[in-house]
């Protein structure tokens, strides 16, 4: 359930793990501002790739973040994404709007 | 048409019941057989319809959420998710995607995700009794094993 995180250079890279729902997506949300707000990343990458759950609560916690990136200057990727969770970000067009590897 | 099993949870509007809601869900689903990939649907779309009753149906106190999971012939899975909170009084809007009256952690696409997972998703409501969502899920009947 933590978020590993590390940093290099101007880029970040945080790392997802567990159930990304309603009630674990404000503290996430938080945190992550938190983060971006304190390291001013150029480059910013979620990594997916331990997320075994997510609803909607991740959209809206991606838009944020991307919105916060965009408000200092930097770019948002998302990468190892799960196949369900990436079904939910397709339908909400977030591929469209974020880079996904 | 009559089901062929039946079983019902209730619990609080607590968002710590997220997980269990969409986990009992999933647990009776198993009887049916469903793939990851259906198995995945079933845990989106309960999570979305009880995060809507939590989060929707009783914004400013706790109250009573009913899980009712149902299979019928064909393999189908029928779930409903009952509150008794405020109801919705433009079911048409809240079904419109990137709706929502819960500010930037929702993001509107609940219902439209229910309605992208499932079969078929029913809303009903009345403001000041509650909503219940029924939402029916045929899952895919395999002859030759798992893919």
């Amino acid at each position: 359930m933590s978020i590993i995180c590390r940093t290099e250079g101007g880029r970040s890279c945080w790392k997802l793990t567990g159930e990304i729902d309603h009630h674990r997506a404000r503290s996430l949300a938080h945190e992550l501002e938190a983060e971006i707000d304190a390291r001013l990343p150029g480059e910013l990458e979620l990594d997916f790739s331990g997320v075994t759950f997510m609803d909607s609560s991740g959209i809206a916690l991606i838009l944020r973040a991307s919105r916060r990136m965009g408000e200092i200057g930097g770019s948002l990727k998302l990468t190892h994404v799960p196949p369900q969770a990436a079904r939910i970000l397709k339908i909400a067009g977030i591929h469209r709007r974020v880079e996904m590897e | 048409m009559k089901p062929e099993n039946t079983a019902k949870i209730e619990f609080l509007s607590r968002s710590a019941n997220e997980g269990f809601a969409r986990s009992a869900a999933a647990c009776f689903a198993a009887q049916l057989d469903p793939t990851l990939e259906e198995l995945g649907d079933i845990k989106t779309a309960v999570s979305e319809a009880v995060t809507n009753a939590i989060v929707h149906g009783y914004p400013t106190e706790l109250g009573r959420i009913s899980l009712r999971l149902r299979t019928f012939p064909e393999h189908v899975l029928e779930i409903t998710v009952q509150d008794w909170g405020v109801g919705i009084p433009d079911i048409q809007k809240a079904r419109e995607p990137m709706f929502t009256t819960g500010g930037e952690e929702r993001s509107g696409m609940g219902f439209t995700i229910m309605e992208s997972f499932m079969d078929t998703v029913k809303v009903r409501s009345r403001p000041g009794r509650g909503t219940t969502v029924t939402m029916r899920k045929r899952i895919s009947i395999r002859t030759g094993g798992r893919p």
